[in-house]
């Protein structure tokens, strides 16, 4: 049985000026499926993260998430979703609690119950013995698990994570794979990234992105198949540059 | 509690946790209250009686709160924590709110600081002082909302250029604590009191004198300072907040 539909993108474009940042891209990504997005820079991975978060809006085109469209009814979009940014994104002079309660505090929740989310992330992330401390203080893999662990906690039905792992050294980019793959199956999560290895390590499937066109999108079995490849590496170059097929 | 309150609770953590800006904020005016005082003391000069030189002082002091603002927007803009924030359901108005009121506070606390000092000084405590801090009010505003306008504007180290050095110049040197522009007159009197620096300092000093008749025009000029700047300052906010989506 096929699981429901989370995102469906319908031509969704983006242009700024004459430059064309995300163009015609018709992608479906399935409840509870952890969707890379893979491409060199300026492929329009981020610019696809920003339309489906609601943060700019679509040329043309439209997506629907969960039901919802980002066009016509961006603020349930937003209730469902939350997202890492590529920069950490965190309140400097607030404590790691702070940070957390912060944002369970602007999606709503209770003072109590924010507090309460706020202990099972510092459980989650292992944040527990720099949770009194100022977020400006914490190492950068530290504050990376906290900002994901501020887009968690607001129990989003998607989370988008972008570039999670971008300037983070070999261990604490390891750790937060650990913590990533725990969240496998729970949750929809659509991450991007241009570490070929992270894509592979991490997700159900992926999607290859280049110069804002949807290249191809499957299993990384599926897409060396696709290329005729016997390494990733080799997949990713080949639909990158020449190949037009799309697989979904 | 509110998403707005939530959000307020966090800026006003923020800034009151800087601890070099805010001693820096309310502990200079205090430092030049002290000062003038005691050159008043020794040389005796009008401008610098504790009645005239305490309002022009509040007001000078009060430019810090812009900087205090503006270092506050620009650095959540520059570090994509706005971005986050962007991407929940907070609205305009939860951020203007958020913002604009743990700074109102901070603005009537930096004015009572300057009171008490001055109360230290020789200034009589009357129903004069609670009338100026309301006159005051204000100008607290117009500066929160210059605050807010170029923190929306421009990055942390362009408001640290305008909030902190041309911000802070322009209402000590146009505000007329320091000297009496009247003396120097022509174009400098004229610009002087078309901007709402000496208007404030001018309404403050006919506050706490009791001289309330006197109190105005120059109260109306500064609210219609502080309305327009407010207004500015939201209407670029959200134009910040929807800016990619147009």
């Amino acid at each position: 049985m096929t699981a429901p539909i989370a995102v469906r993108t319908n031509r969704l474009t983006k242009t700024y000026g004459t430059k064309t940042a995300v163009d015609d891209l018709n992608l479906t990504i399935f409840d509870g499926e952890l969707f890379a997005l893979l491409g060199v820079n300026g492929a329009g991975k981020t610019t696809t993260i920003k339309m489906l978060s609601c943060l700019v809006a679509p040329t043309s085109g439209d997506a629907t998430l969960l039901g919802d469209s980002i066009v016509s009814n961006p603020q349930a979009v937003k209730a469902k979703i939350n997202v890492s940014p590529q920069e950490t994104a965190v309140a400097r002079n607030l404590s790691v609690r702070e940070n957390l309660e912060l944002i369970a505090g602007i999606y709503g929740f209770d003072r109590k119950t924010s507090r309460e989310k706020a202990n099972d992330m510092i459980a989650v992330f292992s944040l527990e013995e720099v949770a009194d401390a100022k977020a400006h203080t914490l190492s950068g893999g530290m504050q990376r698990r906290l900002s994901i662990g501020m887009a968690l906690i607001t129990d989003p039905r998607i989370l988008f994570l972008d570039e999670p792992t971008l300037g983070l050294d070999v261990l604490a980019r390891r750790e937060l794979w650990s913590v990533i793959d725990r969240l496998k199956g729970k949750i929809t999560i659509i991450l991007t990234t241009h570490y070929m290895e992270e894509a592979v390590a991490l997700s159900d499937r992926i999607g290859i992105m280049a110069r804002g066109r949807l290249k191809a999108a499957g299993t990384a079995d599926e897409l060396m198949r696709l290329a005729g490849t016997d390494s990733f590496e080799d997949a990713f170059v080949a639909l990158a540059t020449d190949q037009e097929v799309i697989s979904r | 509690m509110s998403a707005t309150l939530v959000f307020a609770s966090r800026n006003h953590k923020e800034i009151l946790r800087d601890r070099l800006n805010l001693m820096f904020g309310i502990g200079f005016p205090v430092v030049l209250l002290l000062l003038l005082s005691a050159i008043q003391a020794n040389i005796p000069v009008t401008m610098f009686e504790i009645g005239q030189l305490t309002p022009g002082i509040a007001v000078f002091g009060l430019s810090f709160i812009s900087l205090f603002a503006g270092l506050l927007i620009a650095k959540d803009r520059s570090t994509s924590f706005l971005l986050r924030l962007f991407s929940s359901p907070l609205t305009s108005s939860n951020y203007i709110l958020g913002y604009t009121v743990p700074l109102i506070p901070m603005a009537i606390g930096q004015i009572l600081v300057c009171l008490i000092t001055a109360v230290c000084l020789g200034l009589d405590i009357t129903v004069h002082v609670l009338t100026t801090i309301l006159v005051l009010l204000p100008a607290a505003l117009l500066f929160i909302g210059i605050g807010l306008l170029c923190g929306s504007l421009l990055n942390d180290k362009q408001v640290g250029g305008v909030c902190g050095a041309l911000l802070t110049n322009l209402s000590a040197w146009l505000s007329g604590t320091w000297f009496d522009v009247r003396l120097v007159g022509g174009w400098f009197e004229k610009l002087a009191y078309a901007l709402p620096f000496a208007r404030s300092v001018e309404a403050g000093r006919a506050a706490l004198a009791g001289d309330y008749a006197a109190i105005f025009p120059h109260l109306w000029i500064v609210i219609a300072y502080a309305a327009v700047v407010l207004i500015a300052a939201i209407l670029v906010f959200r134009r910040r907040m929807n800016g990619d989506k147009t």
